[in-house]
């Protein structure tokens, strides 16, 4: 099935036209010597066939029927409304909106999602959007570089382990330097990043430190004290934080963080094996100038109506060229707004209640499990909407319960030998009593 | 305005309102000194109490167990909540709608933006994409339960690597300045594994080059040295031979070019780079070109990035998602980033013979890498391993094309390119007048020189004519340069209608060039003050004085 209008009788006019014998000849410019040889493709299908094909495809996929699983992404409810709106195609069909005349949906829709970015974190500008979070962190890293003008980042070991691969990665071009500074995970610890082993790695070459809240094992960091801490050594805080939970927890801007960057999954995006997904950023106006990524502003027209259009271009890689502040182009505007609607259609209420759903439901499976005498917590102190727990053999019983249609969270030790039989399990507004009881049954049920 | 009409907002000509809103808007609130708007922001909807989506609440049961954990202490809460926008679902679908027909849009008309490749987006694809055992599955979840998604990201590869002729394929970047981010670093990583990581340090970009490719220079620490392009278009074969040399580290060159052209010595580029002991990298933008005609991989290329969204049909977003996965030759796949999905258990043949035939292979069994298992990889790119749904979209396009499809689309698109190019040039300058490849590069100097119209001004006419226009301004080395994309997808009428437009422009040009200055006149809003808008940055809703946080609700746990 090819999607070309073209019949051979319209195809033989324009070559005709063009002044050529056959379209064989618009191809003469490839050098002989190295014209492709194969290309060895499958044979087209119809509709009804890549129907079967991708079926078959998703149908190899089983989703859990029950799963305790986030580790950075979320299974929430995603509002009916959120794909009806992405689902239009004057959105989905658009390109990046260079011609803002024809562009107002999109530019008042990326405004719209700055400004709700701001709000939820207490930052003064937020990107049109990046990648992911993981890049977004990457690039804020990157960002404070600029800013402080020194090449070496501390980075606490609460952040999500694929942030932290995705920092090196980034890292690694230009050289800079990154040091960790472990969280917490001795015995009885609290399973965060002290504010005094941070001062300790902190130094006049640091340009930021980078933390996350709540940290990748769902426990709450001591984000003033790291904010304290890294001011005090002229280096700035990356906050790395999860945009549901900013329903109840202090907004990075109240705690004095400088950038701030996150995952938009949770809101209102599919887990979808990874991505698409959106990465926020949000920093200071006064560092907007070296912020990377596309940035909406509101203006007038020669009408003197108000209108929206790409703005501060001058760090960006079309106009800079090797002096742009980053390289992104595309980005994920398409999730942004996906983020954008689910924002709206629930509102500071329905954000507030999915918040509050998980972090009850996440303490229900804890209580129940330390009650039964099953698993616990691995670590002191508050936590949010995940938490670690330990449990003999944890490991191979997470195993069993996955025959059981159960994934029963992420098995910690993976990132940290000190974590070994350590589980960490998320709850959403969609983890509901029956689940809980049924991870409690089930673990009974496997010693 | 109809979703049917071509105009994007079309107000009847000489009809009072020019604004072109439709009737879907109201004539605009007047707004403090006589501002008006098109849709008000949704913040402007905004009523205290209105709600559109609820959540049940926890049990009671779930509440009493949850009591006996910690608590979030207070200094950690947010005192007062969000100011989310509180409105009714109704409310959100009229704003949403109302904004959606402020777009162009390819669904909507002719899209020709050169670069960009905006054919058409097949709806199966969509459909494809948001099958719930995709949408669904976590990419954390054990690989027993993501078979689906592994194979198809496993074959995707393949797909691919036939494609282009390289050896391996990463899907992991997420857009096509991902893709280079991450060959760029995999060609760091090469040098290096040969203890020539210190004395290699430069990259060399020609002029006509996406603004991507220096940035990306860059971001990986490496100086940009630009090549000049010679009178035909292509790279300056001497000026490269003399700006290679043992500090260089790789050459980045987009084939075909932003101009258009297939870069016809390619094979001495490739050769001459290699010589000089550098990685030649190809920006694969322009793969829509070429098509079952040349394969980057095969013809010597080191690595190159696809960009789905643009070749392989997935919709743009309005600005994204999209995937740059990169392709690797032999001695550079050892760098690409982890994980790679693996067929673990089974023979790949077999494997691809029954999935080109819709069948899963018994015994066959797929995994992703560990994470360190290849210590010669640059890591991490991205979290996971990239944009999935992108990558479904992606694999439904091949297959439904096939490798007869696939050839037809890059013979069409270069088809109509050409043909463009032929019927446009008896009213638009050519600079380069020789068989193009998917896209066609005129310049405006012609009518700048003759009546102080410029490409601007030109691209600004089209809007009323419900056609977006080219990609103006790039490359940077034409000068008004108006860079045409007319893509596979679009019938020989509309192609006609397009060429009859630009030569009424041009017309125009002549006889009354103040109104092509004054237009868009059609469109929601007119020109925008640009200028002001980065002088004074508005960068956010600003909540009316007065109007503070609202209070939090009861936040426990
Ligand atoms: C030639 C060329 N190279 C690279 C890119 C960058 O691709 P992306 O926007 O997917 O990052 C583009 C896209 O605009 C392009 O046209």
């Amino acid at each position: 099935m090819t999607y070309s209008p073209h019949t051979d009788a319209e195809r033989a006019r324009m070559l005709e036209a063009i002044g050529v014998g056959s379209v064989d000849d618009l191809f003469d410019d490839v050098p002989p010597a190295v014209r492709a040889t194969g290309f060895g493709l499958p044979p087209p299908l119809t509709e009804q066939e890549v129907r079967a094909e991708l079926g078959r495809l998703a149908g190899r996929n089983r989703v859990p029927e029950i799963s305790f699983l986030g580790a950075g992404v979320y299974r929430h409810l995603v509002p009916a409304v959120v794909g009806e709106v992405i689902g239009r195609s004057e959105f989905a069909t658009a390109y990046t909106p260079y011609q803002p005349e024809v562009s107002q949906g999109t530019l008042q829709s990326i405004y719209e999602f700055q400004s709700l970015i701001c709000e939820l974190t207490g930052m003064e500008v937020a990107s049109a959007s990046h990648y992911d979070g993981a890049t977004a962190t990457a690039e804020a890293a990157l960002m404070a570089c600029r800013l402080t003008r020194r090449h070496r980042i501390v980075v606490s070991t609460g952040l999500n382990p694929e942030y932290r691969r995705v920092l090196r990665t980034y890292c690694s071009g230009p050289g800079v330097e990154i040091v960790e500074v472990p969280a917490d995970l001795a015995e009885g610890g609290s399973g965060t990043t002290h504010a005094d082993a941070a001062r300790q790695a902190l130094g006049d070459s640091i340009a930021c430190l980078v933390a996350q809240q709540p940290n990748f094992y769902g426990q709450l960091e001591p984000m003033s004290e790291l904010a304290e801490a890294a001011h005090g050594a002229g280096a700035q805080l990356v906050a790395v934080v999860e945009p549901v939970s900013l329903a109840l927890l202090e907004p990075p801007g109240s705690y004095g963080a400088d950038i701030v960057t996150a995952e938009g999954q949770p809101l209102g995006i599919p887990a979808s094996f990874g991505g698409p997904y959106v990465g926020l950023m949000a920093a200071r106006m006064d560092s907007v100038r070296q912020m990377p990524g596309r940035l909406v502003g509101a203006t007038r027209d020669v009408r003197n109506q108000r209108g929206y259009v790409l703005t501060l271009q001058a760090r960006e890689q079309h106009i800079r060229r090797e002096k742009a502040a980053s390289n992104i182009c595309t980005n994920q505007a398409l999730c942004a707004l996906a983020a954008t609607a689910y924002l709206i259609a629930v509102g500071p209420e329905g954000l507030r209640e999915v918040a509050v759903a998980g972090t009850t439901q996440v303490r229900h499976i804890a209580a129940a499990l330390e009650a039964a005498g099953l698993a616990e917590r691995r670590f002191t102190g508050p936590y949010f909407a995940e938490v670690a727990l330990r449990m003999p053999r944890a490991t191979a019983r997470r195993e069993a319960l996955l025959a059981r249609g159960m994934v029963a969270g992420y098995p910690l030790e993976r990132d940290e030998a000190a974590l070994a039989d350590t589980l960490l399990l998320a709850a959403t507004e969609l983890t509901t009593d029956d689940q809980v009881e049924r991870l409690v049954d089930a673990l009974q049920a496997t010693p | 305005m109809s979703v049917a009409d071509t105009r994007p907002a079309a107000a009847a000509p000489g009809g009072s309102d020019t604004s072109g809103r439709g009737s879907a808007f109201r004539s605009g609130t007047p707004e403090g000194d006589g501002v008006t708007v098109v849709e008000p922001l949704i913040f402007e909807h905004s009523r205290p109490g209105r709600r559109a989506v609820r959540f049940p609440s926890p049990s009671a049961a779930a509440r009493q167990a949850a009591a006996s954990q910690p608590r979030v202490p207070d200094p950690l809460r947010r005192r007062a909540a969000p100011r989310l926008p509180e409105v009714s679902e109704l409310d959100l679908v009229r704003h949403f709608n109302r904004l959606s027909h402020l777009n162009f849009a390819i669904d909507l008309g002719f899209y020709p933006l050169g670069s960009c490749t905006m054919k058409y987006n097949p709806k199966v694809n969509e459909w494809a994409a948001h099958l719930p055992g995709f949408a669904d599955s976590h990419p954390l979840d054990p690989a027993p339960l993501s078979q689906g998604s592994l194979e198809l990201q496993w074959l995707l590869a393949e797909l691919l690597k036939e494609v282009s002729g390289f050896a391996a394929v990463s899907l992991q970047p997420a857009a096509g300045a991902h893709g280079e981010l991450t060959g760029m670093l995999m060609a760091r990583a090469y040098h290096a594994s040969r203890g020539e990581g210190e004395q290699r340090t430069t990259v060399l970009v020609p002029d006509s080059a996406h603004g991507t490719n220096p940035a990306t220079a860059s971001m990986v620490g490496y100086a940009t040295v630009t090549i000049r392009s010679n009178e035909r278009g292509g790279i300056d074969l001497q000026a490269l031979r003399e700006a290679l040399g043992p500090e260089t580290a790789a050459l980045m060159i987009t084939n075909p070019s932003t101009l258009g052209i297939f870069e016809d010595q390619i094979d001495q580029v490739i050769a001459a780079v290699h010589e000089a002991g550098a990685l030649a990298y190809m920006d694969g933008a322009n793969l829509n070109a070429i098509l079952g005609r040349f394969r980057a991989g095969e013809a010597g290329f080191d690595l190159m990035h696809f960009n789905l969204h643009k070749t392989f049909s997935t919709p743009h977003g309005g600005g994204g998602p999209g995937a740059g996965p990169v392709g690797a030759s032999d001695r550079m796949a050892p760098f690409l980033p982890t994980p790679l999905p693996l067929l673990e258990a089974g023979d790949p043949e077999e494997v691809r013979r029954n999935a080109w035939r819709g069948r899963s292979t018994p015994g066959g069994r797929f995994a992703l890498e560990q994470p360190d298992a290849r210590p010669t990889s640059i890591g991490k790119v991205r979290a996971f391993t990239g944009n999935f749904g992108t990558h479904v979209r992606a694999y439904a396009y091949i297959r439904s094309n096939g490798a007869d499809g696939l050839r037809s689309v890059s013979n069409d698109a270069v088809l109509a390119a050409n043909y463009l190019r032929v019927r446009l040039s008896d009213a638009y300058e050519l600079p380069y007048d020789r068989i193009c490849k998917h896209e066609v590069i005129f310049s405006g100097r012609r009518q700048k020189r003759a009546n102080g119209v410029t490409t601007l001004d030109i691209a600004k006419a089209l809007l009323d004519e419900g056609i977006h226009p080219p990609t103006i301004y790039f490359p940077l080395i034409v000068d008004e340069a108006l860079m045409i994309e007319p893509t596979e997808t679009e019938s020989l009428e509309t192609l006609e209608r397009f060429v009859e437009v630009m030569h009424d422009i041009a017309r125009r040009a002549s006889q009354d060039p103040a109104a092509l200055r004054a237009s868009p006149r059609h469109t929601p809003v007119g020109r925008l003050d640009e200028a002001g808008a980065a002088r004074r940055p508005d960068l956010r809703y600003r909540f009316p004085d007065g109007a503070d946080s609202a209070p939090a609700g009861p936040t426990e746990p």
